[in-house]
């Protein structure tokens, strides 16, 4: 055992065809204990069938101060996006 | 309270062992070493106390009359309780809990999977949710015995002293009487004594990979099956029953 904990982010699919999503993190010795403890503290309410933990550190993050560079340039390009279409009938979002 | 059938004083014994071990584990809520082992212990405590609620319901079923799960857990003396003697010793440092609780789910696996063939389906039925529980606790426990094991000197020589201490209690987990082997006899109970080997097995496997010996004392101290038991259970019946005691009936 390391003196030190890891931090871990959790992902848990909740049932079949759904996609992980995040619910939280915890700190744990090594990723085989990280998915013991997801175990223990995310599901015990019968949340989830499948668990994933990813190691903090192994996340590159995008910064807050790179929302001007990032996310700006997009803003004025509404060909991009796709709300001009009409919906089919049946369609409730696309 | 006095038990003469059978059957009834086994279910109560496989309460006691359950209610017993679920409170010295419950004792670490809030004290385990860092948040996450404190909510996976909590939650293997409550495992335990909820094994204790289906053994004591269904012995109180075959009681019948007045008598219901709580009459069991707090309405007994120190010596109606016929727990192993490893569940009640004090929870020590937090080697001496995971060793406790590594020897006893070594043990626990293979009795739970023993006893879903009992003939008696009430007993296979809780069984059968219990040896879901045991493999998870095994896992557990074994995983912690070599990070312990073979991690600091410290924690090394922790359980190594855990191990000396717990040793003489394990042999009790082993011990057949009268009322076991007749039971054994009409397959409603698990003949302890077989499952020695394979309890063995597994302790020594782990062990050996977690750098830790297998103690080499002999002679078992036992008598928890007769209601003669250490000093310490008689401090958690002190202060489990106290309510029950002050207020008999309480409810809230």
């Amino acid at each position: 055992m390391s003196d030190q904990l890891q931090l871990y982010e959790v992902f848990i699919r909740s049932s079949r065809g759904l996609d992980h999503k995040h619910v939280g993190s915890l700190h744990a010795d090594d990723p085989h204990q990280a998915l013991e403890y997801a175990r223990d503290v995310y599901t015990r309410r019968g949340e989830g069938i499948s668990i994933w933990v990813v190691a903090s550190r192994d996340i590159t993050a995008s910064q807050e101060s790179d929302c001007e560079s990032f996310y700006d340039p997009l803003d004025d390009k509404p060909y991009r996006h796709a709300a001009m279409y009409e919906l089919p009938e049946g369609v409730d979002s696309l | 309270m006095k038990l003469n059938d059978p059957l009834t004083r086994y279910v109560v014994r496989l309460g006691d062992d359950a209610l017993i071990m679920g409170h010295r584990l419950s004792e670490w809520m809030s004290r385990a070493p860092f948040l996450e082992e404190d909510i996976a212990l909590s939650n293997v405590a409550l495992d335990f106390v909820g094994r204790a609620r289906l053994f004591y319901q269904y012995a109180a079923e075959l009681m019948g009359g007045e008598v219901t799960e709580d009459t069991f857990a707090y309405q007994r003396d120190v010596r109606d309780f016929t727990n192993l003697l490893l569940c009640e010793l004090p929870r020590g440092d937090f080697a001496f809990t995971l060793c406790r609780q590594f020897l006893y789910d070594a043990f626990s696996l293979p009795f739970t999977q023993a006893l879903c063939h009992s003939t008696d389906p009430q007993l296979a039925a809780i069984a059968a949710k219990a040896e879901k529980e045991s493999r998870y606790h095994l896992r557990r426990s074994s995983d912690w015995m070599l990070r312990l094991g073979d991690g600091t000197q410290e924690s090394h020589e922790r359980c190594q002293n855990a191990l000396e201490q717990l040793w003489i209690y394990t042999d009790e987990m082993f011990e057949c009487d009268d009322l076991v082997n007749d039971l054994v006899v009409a397959g409603v109970a698990v003949n302890t004594s077989s499952l020695r080997s394979t309890w063995l097995e597994t302790v020594t496997e782990t062990l050996r990979t977690a750098t830790l010996a297998v103690p080499e004392s002999q002679g078992g101290v036992t008598g928890g099956r007769v209601g003669i038991h250490t000093d310490d259970l008689g401090f958690i019946l002190a202060e489990m029953q106290f309510m029950q005691r002050a207020y008999p009936g309480l409810q809230w």
